[in-house]
């Protein structure tokens, strides 16, 4: 079985570069790139001019099964991910009860192969309940499928607990993910200190909170050794321990959500509780110093950190309201404000989106490259809409973006070379 | 009359003309409240619900005189007691109270924007009567009235608000009122009591209270709520007393014929001087707490009336 995928703007984040041309598809991997002779009974598609690129491999996607299935399914934020051309879903272990045993990672595998049609890989858990006093097993987990091991928004407090999961892992390969916050100051704040904080009398925490977790983290890695990526950075101030690190080359990478790329503090405006996510919004300066770290490679990964809430939970004065937001749909079009707005181009944005989550996970997508997984987006870049939120596939609504005017729209992704998203379906 | 909003949730969207058509009124009620006959009618046959999620006795008492004084039917609900407690949110308990018709709901509540996102379900006008640290709109207004009748001004005025500033939504709405007011408004307090990013705000910034109170025309003193002195924000009572309490020697700083508020109520030996408290010259607490109707008569009075006319409208 052969598909052709001709007359396509050809977006190769491993090569930097895009240019117009054809993509073959055999036997679900990527035959050939380029210009090539499509053999007898190959199907075509014209791709018109749009832009092909590797699908978005997406750290941090949180289904809520097991245990909140009313706020997200495995089949509604599979369905969401193939309309926003994220192919690989990475998933969160914070769920009701954690994924924290090769049982309940049995459990999600179940579930999640049989009703998403994008790839999914999940994540464990690094300590027992996200709890940070005992470490998980890490080895069964890895033999179960579990591709790195996060408490996702909980600080492991305990250095002496962090420090041996750290050097366990090392022992094993394994990937910490951390979310680099100091819990201390971070308690009880539902904002960014400043300006905008004060005028609305919301408890706040300092940037420099970000900064102090992270150098916590980097100071054990450099005492373990340890593979770490932290999830979400947001604040200027964590770059440069971020670029002291990677420069004394520890194995250290950074994400960055799409909600800090495109948004600030101020967005929160009239307490929108859909603005509300963790870590809280952040200036302007810090959004921007964000978008520049993309750009240069000091922040390597931009993740949707889908995290849906019913309206009951987001419903409620700001300071009670849940944090997070949907982002699975809308990854892929807020991404696009940063290419519209110059600050990067094509291949630069997927090589965030797409080729360095595969790389750091050990997957073999993101490249549009012969020999890899046929897992594509076929998109428009200038499509301009308004987004609704009640036309999202996601079982929550809480998105951001809701009113916004958004340029980029997916028209099709595929999975293994089987198209599973046609715009207009 | 140029004040055409619909709830009075916070100082931030009015206008100088706002403020000054709520204060022009308040200054009629305040002649009503001193006479022998102390009734109105502009409320009359309508329904005022006061919700009050944080214990309250002094604005609730004014709220509630105010509305009778005008003829509205009045109910007070202490909310930590009622449906609450039994798990009810905040928007079910407004959807409740919404179906009874009111036309006037005055809410406190412990969080900071609960009254806005409140206002935005029911159909009746929304007075904050205080939502976290983020506004206390009637506050600031009796507070510009009290200055207005003493200074017989509320422009170039030099005013220096005292205490803890980061807790206090009396500090934030005063602010923005004053400041709309074009006059210079000095923040006076420990730096663990200064919020994060106030110089922003068009104010200028003192750690040390002599300097903070040099020539001003107005103190205003805030309370210091107990639970901030075990150690956490300022090292104990008496040392704040000593570096940030009012008193003679310090107000000797400020013009000779500054006057002293306090939105009440009052510790003092914290963060005032009793004496200094009681001193008729200089302090104008008592006269804060009579402009308080007066002023939430006026906003009452001009949010009915809105509301009047919207509803003619709908009707014509």
């Amino acid at each position: 079985m052969t598909t052709l995928l001709k007359n396509a703007r050809l977006i190769d984040p491993e090569a930097g570069t895009e240019r117009t041309g054809d993509l073959l598809i055999r036997d679900g991997a990527i035959a050939a790139v380029g210009g090539t002779e499509a053999p007898g009974g190959t199907q075509v598609i014209d791709c018109a001019g749009k832009c092909l690129a590797p699908g978005i491999v997406d750290i941090g996607v949180k289904v809520c099964e097991p245990g909140e299935r009313h706020k997200e399914s495995f089949r509604t934020a599979g369905l969401a991910a193939a309309a926003g051309g994220i192919t690989t879903m990475v998933t969160r272990p914070d769920t009701l009860p954690a994924i924290d045993s090769p049982e309940t990672l049995e459990f999600v595998l179940r579930r999640g192969d049989a009703a998403t049609p994008v790839r999914f890989k999940p994540m464990a858990a690094l300590t027992k309940g996200r709890a940070g006093r005992e470490m998980v097993e890490i080895g069964f987990l890895m033999d179960a499928g579990a591709v790195a091991f996060t408490d996702c928004d909980h600080v492991v407090t305990d250095p002496k607990v962090f420090s041996r999961a750290l050097t366990y892992a090392r022992s094993l390969g394994a990937l910490v993910i951390a979310h680099p916050q100091d819990p201390g100051l971070t308690a009880g704040a539902a904002a960014t200190s400043g300006k905008f904080a004060s005028l609305r009398g919301l408890p706040a925490v300092s940037p420099m909170a970000e900064r102090m977790g992270l150098e916590r983290d980097l100071a054990l890695v450099e005492m373990t050794g340890a593979r770490y990526h932290a999830d979400q950075i947001s604040t200027a101030r964590a770059l440069p321990a971020l670029e002291r690190a990677k420069a004394a080359g520890l194995d250290v990478t950074a994400g960055v959500s799409i909600h800090h790329l495109t948004l600030n503090e101020f967005d929160v405006g009239d307490y929108r509780t859909f603005f509300k996510v963790k870590p809280p919004l952040r200036s302007e300066d810090d959004r921007l110093a964000m978008v520049e770290a993309v750009a240069g490679g000091t922040i390597d990964v931009i993740s949707s950190m889908h995290t849906p809430q019913d309206e009951e939970s987001k419903r409620l004065p700001f300071e009670e309201a849940a944090s997070g937001a949907v982002a699975l749909e809308t990854l892929l079009p807020a991404a696009l404000r940063l290419y519209h707005a110059g600050a990067l181009d094509l291949p630069r944005l997927f090589r965030a989106l797409s080729l360095n989550p595969a790389r750091r996970l050990g997957l073999d997508g993101g490249r549009l490259a012969a020999g890899a997984p046929a897992d594509l987006v076929l998109f428009d870049p200038d499509a301009p809409f308004v987004l609704d939120r009640f036309k999202l596939r996601s079982k929550s609504k809480n998105t951001p973006f809701d009113g916004a005017r958004l340029q980029g729209r997916v028209l099709r992704s595929f999975v293994g070379g089987a198209e599973i998203y046609r715009h207009g379906d | 009359m140029t004040f055409s909003a619909r709830h009075l949730l916070g100082i931030e969207p009015l206008s100088q003309a706002d403020i000054l058509s709520i204060l022009d009124l308040a200054d009629t009620y305040v002649a009503l409240n001193r006479g022998a006959e102390k009734h109105g009618d502009a409320l009359a046959g309508m329904t005022q619900v006061n919700m009050f999620f944080e214990a309250s006795t002094r604005t609730q008492a004014s709220f509630e005189l105010a509305g009778k004084r005008l003829g509205a039917d009045v109910m007070s609900m202490a909310m930590q007691a009622s449906s609450i407690k039994k798990g009810e949110t905040l928007i079910d308990t407004a959807m409740t109270l919404n179906a009874m018709h009111p036309d006037l709901l005055v809410v406190r509540h412990p969080h900071s924007g609960a009254v806005n996102l409140l206002a935005e379900k029911v159909n009746c006008a929304v007075l904050n009567a205080g939502d976290g640290r983020h506004e206390h709109p009637t506050q600031a207004l009796l507070d510009a009235l009290t200055i207005r009748r003493e200074k017989g001004r509320l422009q170039r005025l030099s005013i220096a608000i005292c205490g803890d500033i980061a807790h206090s939504r009396v500090a934030r709405s005063n602010i923005l009122l004053l400041g709309k007011m074009e006059n210079r408004v000095r923040l006076v307090g420990p730096p663990t009591l200064m919020p994060a990013g106030v110089a922003d705000l068009g104010v200028e910034v003192f750690d040390d209270m002599c300097e903070g109170l040099r020539d001003v025309d107005v103190v205003m003193m805030l309370r210091l709520q107990k639970e901030r002195m075990d150690g956490g924000f300022i090292p104990s009572e008496r040392e704040y007393y000593h570096r940030y309490g009012l008193d003679a020697e310090k107000l000797a700083f400020a013009k000779d014929d500054a006057i002293v508020m306090h939105p009440g109520p009052m510790n003092r030996g914290v963060e005032i001087d009793g004496t200094l408290a009681d001193d008729i010259n200089r302090s104008v607490i008592q006269e804060q707490v009579e402009m308080g109707v007066a002023v939430r008569m006026a906003a009452m009075d001009l949010l009915a009336r809105n509301q009047r006319a919207t509803a003619a409208e709908g009707a014509a």
